[in-house]
């Protein structure tokens, strides 16, 4: 067992760990954050996306004692984060409204390398959005009205919000 | 799908580093991002005893310059590597290439070093290393020694580096005078490695190539340089057709495989034309 302490959704954790164990699986089994979940656990889905030390990474391709001495961020940390305790982060209210999901499996790591991506580029164009998340998929092929929630979630947080008419989201 | 138990090590220094792969046992692993290491271990197709985990190694991170070369730390990440100001200058080649590895997540984890010591034959890195005449620095518990390129990629998968060896840091010269470069990749979906890509580097000298520098991916078990393109670019006009007419000898020397995603000769086809919109773009036409 390795000792490793984290800061998870601003909390802080001290663990013994085997070293075998990924960070996904610490995540839902040690701490009991389930909102991350494991897709294809091969590196391809990026469903398990969450952020360490402020990037997007996929969890189950990453050993918890790697985190060590890190912060993590979960789908369960990003709407207290945002300031406003228990309101939506903007890129989920996004998802919520533009119907960015179907069966809602890819949701949370699609939220979260949305999130990630708006960081760096506050102003995507569509084919930035597609190109920034193309380490997520969703297997129901609902991209459209995820690609718009990214872009209303973009125009929100930059102030200028496009209303769901204009971006024309298909329920 | 969770790796065998190993024995697990976590040095801050490259002494340390070296300390703990001698006393790993018989198989030892370096994990650097663990972006190719950790899915292998998750199939079983690798199980090692020991792996010694480079994340606190901080010497190993960053990019500096060293006179006429530019020195990339081997845990460098690939994000860190895409937004630095010196590749960006000296090496443009690097970012471009590096951009299209993987994903987001992945270039976040990934390192340069860890996916030239992987060496995987569709790997974008390896060719581009190749094309740069870079060297490899590698530390064992002699000392250091440095590689060529040329002679770092050895078999598929299968470097110079020796059991018990470390690969420190890479050593690419800058490149003086009217270069253009450009990474061609081709592949069918996001995410998806190079079926075929090629890097090239050109200088330009009044009107004419004066020097092409061209890596190959995936067009044998190593990267390859296409030697005789490179030849018959050199001193030809800076035209489309003197260029189209050297792409074509791309697939000299080359032994690629097939696969399910391309056959051989395709891959042979591939090479040219990639050739040619590579070294078109890099000489600015």
């Amino acid at each position: 067992m390795t000792s490793i302490n984290v800061r998870v959704d601003g909390m802080s954790y001290s663990d013994d760990v085997e070293p075998r164990t990924l960070l996904v699986h610490y995540l839902r089994e040690t701490l009991g954050k389930v909102g991350t979940v494991v897709g294809c656990d091969t590196s391809n889905c990026g469903a398990c996306t969450v952020h360490l030390d402020g990037e997007s990474v996929k969890s189950c391709t990453v050993f918890a004692v790697q985190a060590d001495g890190c912060e993590v961020t979960t789908i369960e940390g990003v709407s207290s984060s945002d300031g406003t305790d228990g309101a939506l982060h903007p890129v989920q209210k996004a998802f919520h409204e533009m119907h960015g999901l179907q069966c809602g499996f890819c949701t949370p790591g699609m939220i979260m390398a949305s999130i990630d991506l708006l960081k760096e580029n506050p102003s995507p164009s569509e084919t930035e959005i597609r190109e920034g998340i193309e380490g997520n998929l969703c297997r129901c092929t609902g991209y459209q009205n995820i690609v718009r929630a990214v872009q209303q979630a973009a125009g929100e947080m930059s102030g200028s919000p496009a209303g769901a008419d204009t971006l024309g989201a298909q329920a | 799908m969770i790796p065998a138990p190993f024995a697990y090590a976590r040095p801050t220094t490259v002494d340390e580093a070296l300390q703990a792969i001698a006393e790993g046992g018989e198989d030892v692993k370096i994990l650097a991002g663990g972006q190719s290491l950790i899915p292998v271990m998750r199939l079983r197709l690798a199980a090692p005893e020991t792996v010694v985990d480079l994340s606190k190694v901080s010497e190993l991170r960053g990019v500096r310059e060293d006179g006429d070369s530019l020195v990339i730390g081997a845990m460098t990440t690939h994000a860190d590597v895409v937004r630095d100001p010196l590749i960006q200058q000296y090496a443009p080649l690097i970012a471009e290439a590096t951009e299209t590895v993987a994903d987001r997540q992945v270039r976040h984890r990934g390192t340069f070093g860890g996916a030239l010591a992987h060496a995987d034959p569709a790997g974008d890195l390896p060719a581009v290393a190749l094309a740069l005449d870079a060297e490899f620095v590698i530390a064992g518990q002699n000392g250091r020694r440095t590689v060529p390129a040329a002679d770092f990629f050895v078999d598929y998968l299968t470097t110079a580096l020796e059991e018990g060896e470390l690969l420190v840091e890479i050593r690419v010269p800058k490149l003086t005078g009217q270069w253009g470069m450009r990474y061609e990749k081709f592949n069918r979906v996001a995410q998806a490695w190079s079926i075929v890509a090629v890097a090239a580097a050109v200088r330009r000298e009044d009107g004419h190539i004066a020097e092409a520098r061209i890596g190959l991916t995936n067009m044998g078990p190593t990267p390859l340089r296409a030697r005789a393109t490179e030849a018959a670019l050199a001193g030809a006009a800076a035209t489309p057709e003197a260029i189209a007419e050297a792409a074509r000898s791309a697939a000299e020397g080359t032994s690629p495989s097939s696969d399910l995603n391309a056959q051989a000769d395709y891959r042979e086809h591939l090479v040219q034309v990639l050739t040619r919109r590579a070294v078109s773009a890099a000489a600015g036409l």
